[in-house]
């Protein structure tokens, strides 16, 4: 195979990498005024390198380096979608905030480009790279305003806490490599498949390396106990940051996961099965009771999307190809449920300024019923109300766990989903029975209410578009297993 | 055979000694002076493995750039040590129970490994023979079998750098900068004013 096969493999990447260079070329030519353009030639860069994905050939590329396959093509779309959303959503912040500089939407795209090399890894080397590139460009942005004190902690600690992560994925990394003597992994497959079939234990060595490179992947979607960082670096990073961190990110992480436990360590589902049910509960657990705590609506998220990964785990840890297939759906369902309610977070502004407490949403029913009813949609959702979104994720993940004989992480799960209901419902509580404070800044901006009523529509009507997204999730999972 | 031997435990004890020095001294100069020694004894290793390109690289990359840095970063910045040290004693006890267990689960590791019977024959490089040079091979692989890696690298650096500059290039308004072309174009009538001065009114 050629080098040029290899570059029509990578085309999507290839021509995201060309277009941020050349984008950072008219910003740095162009100053810092050039900042809202550069953000929808990133929308318009998306799209494209969307188009490319989903025309693109399904191959190895570069000896086995990287893939593209059906599961690769599903998780990159969720990761454009929920980036091109997001950062349309900056764009009225940017301009009122002064976080509009270039450089913004440029590393944005840089994270995504990580994003995309890392669900089409198909060797660690390339993991580790595209996961490095995306996780360095969301420690800048995280400290984007670098004049706040809050947003530069987030970024301080999200970076130190990020290379921490990175070194036990790294140490794991070398320790599965000393065991296998590769770190490919169609190679891995076929070596411990080879060698442990018949053995009754694996080698101590190997699983000490998968629970640290499941470490350090946890970290990534701060999964419990991996998850100090999140609610700090939520609430100190600039608002369309945090709803950027909430979506892209943790679809590819949660993709990254799926292919390393399934592809290499396919064979080690019993050792890995009961880490991430750990994983899982312990998320669902914290995500559900810590939340109820917080008044801050940036910090409620944190621990709502905590939990939220903690469904999508129970998908995961059932091991099995429904599993994948609820997880997917779960993040496509994930997706606008977040985005929906961040374009709500980023409308919550009096008198020029953002508000973030949940107690200056009382009463918005009476001042801006549009907003308050969308916001109940995403609310209701979360909480898996049937018949909005939520529930079809929260349910074809517990089926799968229960189909594969894990009934008893199903029931605390809905245990966990039922504790997480009051704080989603006392926000609509607060929107729809509270005597009415000041109203919020109107036009919220044509962006964000049109994203909003997007989201919206999706959420309500999910059951609609369901057969569509879960076959195409199918054949996504069944790619993941070879089949 | 033996002096191999003799000099991997001498390399090895005064790496894992110097790096022990590292986080103990107290004057951060010194740390940073132990650091350089251990970076040497690292690339001593390599070169007992036949390595010697990383090990010039090492020295060449850590010893003279990385290093230096870290002592210019040191002796400019007013750090506190002292402070940075106060929750030291108080953390030691819990810290050093969480390093030992780590070390005897290591260790334990360690003692039992295992390596798959065909983990020499699915190597993705073989080491060439003794008539490529070091460089030669790494260069043959990394630019041409690991260009993708190579590539995607070189975009984290990218990346690293632009967060650099945005994070720390404030623009000062109102600073005046030196604008070599306007002073080139200047010409006397935009620089010089005549003006005819009646006697005793002034200008």
């Amino acid at each position: 195979m050629g080098v040029l096969t290899d570059i029509s493999v990578i085309w999507p990447e290839l021509f995201l990498a060309i277009w941020i260079m050349v984008m950072l070329m008219i910003g740095v030519f162009r100053g810092d005024g050039f900042g809202a353009p550069i953000a929808w030639f990133a929308v318009i860069g998306f799209v494209m390198t969307g188009f490319f994905v989903l025309t693109g050939p399904i191959d190895l590329a570069f000896n086995g380096q990287y893939i593209s396959d059906k599961f690769a093509v599903f998780s990159k779309m969720l990761i454009l979608l929920g980036a091109g959303l997001t950062v349309m959503l900056s764009f009225g912040y940017n301009k009122r905030e002064g976080t509009g500089a270039f450089e913004m939407p440029i590393l944005l795209m840089f994270a995504v480009l990580g994003m995309l090399i890392m669900v089409s890894a198909n060797n660690f080397i390339t993991l580790y790279l595209g996961l490095e590139l995306q996780s360095l460009s969301l420690y800048i942005v995280a400290a984007f305003r670098r004049d706040n004190l809050r947003s530069s902690e987030a970024g301080l600690k999200y970076f130190v806490l990020g290379a921490l992560s990175s070194g036990l994925l790294l140490y794991g990394i070398s320790l599965v490599y000393g065991y296998s003597g590769s770190v490919d992994f169609g190679v891995l497959e076929t070596v411990i498949a080879d060698n442990l079939s018949g053995a009754a234990a694996p080698p101590l060595g190997l699983v000490v390396g998968l629970v640290f490179v499941l470490s350090g992947l946890a970290f990534k979607i701060s999964a419990v106990p991996f998850h100090m960082w999140t609610p700090d670096v939520y609430e100190g990073a600039p608002t369309p940051v945090t709803s950027f961190f909430a979506v892209a990110p943790k679809i590819a992480a949660i993709a990254l996961i799926a292919r390393v436990l399934i592809g290499p360590f396919g064979d080690l589902v019993a050792q890995w099965q009961q880490i991430v049910t750990v994983l899982a509960i312990a998320s669902m657990a914290l995500g559900a009771f810590a939340a109820i705590g917080q008044r801050n609506i940036k910090r409620l998220m944190a621990y709502s999307s905590i939990s939220h990964m903690g469904y999508a785990l129970v998908g995961l840890a059932a091991g099995s190809q429904k599993g994948i297939q609820a997880v997917l759906v779960y993040m496509a369902i994930y997706l606008f449920m977040n985005v929906g309610t961040f374009a709500c977070i980023l409308a919550m502004r009096r008198q020029g300024r953002m508000v973030e407490d949940i107690d200056d949403l009382a009463g918005l029913s009476k001042t801006n019923l549009g907003m308050a009813s969308a916001l109940a949609i995403f609310m209701f959702s979360m909480a898996g109300i049937p018949p909005l979104a939520g529930f079809f994720g929260k349910l074809f993940v517990f089926l799968a766990a229960v189909e594969s004989g894990l009934v008893v992480l199903a029931v605390i799960g809905l245990l966990a989903s039922v504790v997480a209901a009051f704080y989603y419902l006392r926000v609509i509580k607060l929107m729809f029975f509270d005597e009415p404070v000041e109203s919020f800044d109107r036009p919220a901006g044509s962006e964000i209410t049109s994203i909003m009523t997007l989201s919206a529509i999706v959420t309500l009507f999910f059951l609609v578009g369901l057969g569509p997204v879960y076959s195409s999730a199918g054949a996504a999972a069944r790619s993941l297993f070879g089949l | 055979m033996t002096v191999a031997a003799l000099f991997f435990y001498l390399f090895a004890a005064l790496l894992i000694g110097a790096g022990f020095m590292v986080i103990s001294a107290r004057n951060p100069v010194h740390a940073v002076l132990f650091l350089i020694l251990a970076f040497f004894n690292a690339a001593g290793l390599f070169v007992l493995v036949g390595a010697e390109f990383l090990a010039m690289i090492l020295v060449i990359v850590y010893v003279g750039a990385v290093a230096v840095l870290f002592l210019f970063v040191v002796m400019m910045l007013d750090v506190d040590f002292a402070e940075m040290r106060e929750g030291f004693l108080q953390y030691l006890p819990i810290g050093s129970m969480i390093g030992i267990i780590l070390f005897i689960e290591l260790v334990m590791v360690l003692g039992t490994w295992v390596i798959a019977p065909d983990a020499a024959q699915i190597v993705a490089a073989p080491i060439p023979d003794a008539s490529v040079t070091n460089t030669e091979a790494l260069g043959r692989l990394i630019y041409t079998e690991y260009v993708y890696f190579f590539q995607a690298a070189g975009v984290i650096l990218l990346v690293a750098m632009i967060g650099a500059i945005v994070l720390t290039l404030h623009h000062k308004p109102g600073v005046k900068r030196q604008n070599i072309a306007e002073q080139v174009a200047r010409r006397p009538e935009t620089a010089i004013e005549i003006r005819d001065v009646k006697p005793g009114q002034g200008v």
